[in-house]
């Protein structure tokens, strides 16, 4: 990272370099600077392909990870598999952040009266962290279903993502209530006494701002979400990794598991470079109001 | 019937006894300064009677009706009364506006015409008018503080709570929070204030009041504190303040 005093002598340069890097902040001044890292990389990225390339597996591995006819021709199957896990994806995250929320205030909830409410907030927190997810989508996959309760879906699709809803809200419950705790108490002790009721305080005053400092890592949560949607292949279920696996057993070579990757990267680059911008936004905000915010 | 009667008020905060028997009336449109050492029990005191702390002994009224039995609805009660703390308390993500109009929608269930227009009267009184689309952090301190009493009076509390409302202050920006709070005083609003600014409180109190571990040591008119006091510990604690040049 560049001191303060390289930053402060020309923002604009080291602002435009470290957009075109993706949040990499580069040492050195101007032009030079550039120069160096550029040389640099390309040294690093040429040792790592020569090391690669004459490794003895590489003809083999070339073969069957790198044809580029295997890679595009699963393209599009993989890519109309891929549609499900963005519908997963953006389907859950609605719920994720509803449930998540409402487990997070119930934690935070004060007073011996609503000592079960925070004990329930507790103890599903640590089930929803502590059972590993692909365990969590398999146990609901094929044992609510199997059920067979009336009123209730059936489809794997279904279970699974309840079961990534279950699991990541635990997670992001634990995001919320840093939030929460990271206001102040004296905000709470201003709104009640204007009068407001501790649910209008809290929906007012501290949520808005407990919300606020923690959508970075609330996308972040998302970044991992995106990627375990591919959990829900191992139900059967045809997503992009069930897709790219189908493939490969028809080809016996793997460029439709870097066509599935691709996909996935494709998701998640955005979406992180998002949550940097963010917390940089975040930051040069608090720098300009002296850290009262 | 007196505004505010505050009767053998006892809290503790686990071993540490910060109000030990506290007795206090004040009447309609009287201003009531609580002096004393940090630490005396004055701030303790004040959010006691704004219900923010629970007493463990003791019994507060307002306006003869008593606020501390269990089934009052504090939500209630505080509406009535308004708190301005030390540290200005705004809402960091609310314009100023926002902030004053905030409990008057919610709490007093105003449209929003009636609530914006109420806000910028208040604020416009006191020279806020072009702030009020601001957020609280593009404000000086003593801006912050004058937001802070006008949310408080868009309430229209009986009552009005002042805790070392200057204490954060740079020292050129408590004058413009002092002539607020004369205006009020001059307006007829009762309050107790807990203050360090010993040449305002001589100048606003009808009465002064010096706390002392947890009790009021001695009371009486500004001019007999501040020129005769009886007690021992009142006459040491003001030549402390004069050595430190405050009065």
């Amino acid at each position: 990272m560049a001191s303060e005093g390289d930053r402060r002598s020309d923002p604009e340069v080291a602002e435009r370099r470290s957009r075109l890097l993706g949040g990499l902040r580069l040492e050195g001044e101007g032009a030079r600077g550039v120069a160096i890292a550029l040389i640099s990389t390309a040294v690093f990225l040429v040792a790592i392909v020569v090391a690669v390339t004459q490794s003895a597996g590489w003809p083999e591995v070339r073969r069957t990870f790198f044809d580029w006819g295997d890679i595009s021709g699963s393209f599009p199957d993989i890519a109309r598999a891929f549609v499900l896990n963005v519908k997963i994806f953006l389907v859950c995250e609605v719920f994720i952040l509803v449930l998540a929320l409402v487990i997070a205030v119930l934690r935070s909830l004060q007073g011996p009266v609503f000592f079960p409410l925070r004990a329930l907030a507790i103890i599903y927190s640590d089930l929803a962290r502590g059972i590993p997810t692909i365990l969590v989508i398999a146990l609901l996959g094929f044992g609510a279903p199997a059920l067979q309760l009336t009123g209730v879906p059936r489809s794997r699709v279904f279970w699974a993502g309840v079961g990534l809803v279950l699991v990541y809200s635990g997670y992001v419950a634990e995001v919320y209530r840093a939030g929460i705790e990271s206001v102040h108490p004296s905000q709470e002790a201003a709104a009640r006494s204007l009068g407001l009721s501790r649910f209008q305080a809290l929906r007012r005053v501290i949520l808005p701002q407990a919300i606020r400092r923690v959508i970075p890592p609330l996308l972040n949560d998302f970044i991992g979400l995106q990627k375990d949607t591919a959990l829900v292949g191992t139900l059967g279920v045809i997503e992009a990794f069930n897709q790219s696996q189908i493939d490969t057993n028809a080809t016996f070579t793997y460029g439709s598991y870097l066509a599935a990757a691709a996909l996935f990267v494709a998701l998640t680059i955005p979406l992180a470079r998002l949550t940097d911008w963010l917390i940089a936004r975040d930051r040069k905000r608090r720098q300009a109001a002296g850290g009262f915010a | 019937m007196s505004a505010l009667k505050v009767e053998g008020v006892h809290k503790s905060f686990g071993p540490n006894e910060v109000l030990r028997g506290i007795d206090l009336e004040l009447e309609d449109h009287e201003v009531v300064c609580l002096i004393g050492a940090s630490g005396s029990g004055k701030s303790t005191l004040l959010r006691c009677v704004n219900l923010l702390e629970p007493l463990d002994a003791g019994r507060i009224f307002l306006a003869g009706e008593e606020i501390t039995r269990r089934d009052v609805d504090s939500n209630s009660v505080r509406r009535r009364i308004g708190i301005v703390f030390q540290a200005f308390n705004l809402f960091p993500h609310m314009t100023v506006l926002r902030n004053v109009t905030l409990a008057p929608r919610d709490v007093l269930g105003l449209g929003r015409a009636e609530a914006e227009a109420r806000g910028r009267e208040l604020l416009a009184r006191f020279g806020l008018e072009d702030r009020r689309d601001e957020y609280p952090d593009r404000l000086s301190g003593g801006q912050q503080q004058r937001v802070a009493i006008v949310r408080a009076l868009a309430m229209q509390p009986e009552l009005m709570l002042l805790d070392e409302v200057t204490s954060a202050l740079d020292p050129e920006l408590v004058a413009e929070v002092l002539s607020v709070i004369r205006e009020l005083a001059a307006g007829g609003m009762t309050m107790l204030i807990a203050t360090h600014e010993m040449s305002f409180a001589r100048d606003i109190a009808h009465r002064v009041c010096f706390l002392e571990e947890g009790r009021i040591l001695e009371q009486g008119p500004p001019h007999e504190i501040f020129a005769q006091p009886k007690e021992p510990r009142t006459q040491q604690f003001l030549e402390r303040i004069i050595e430190a040049g405050r009065l």
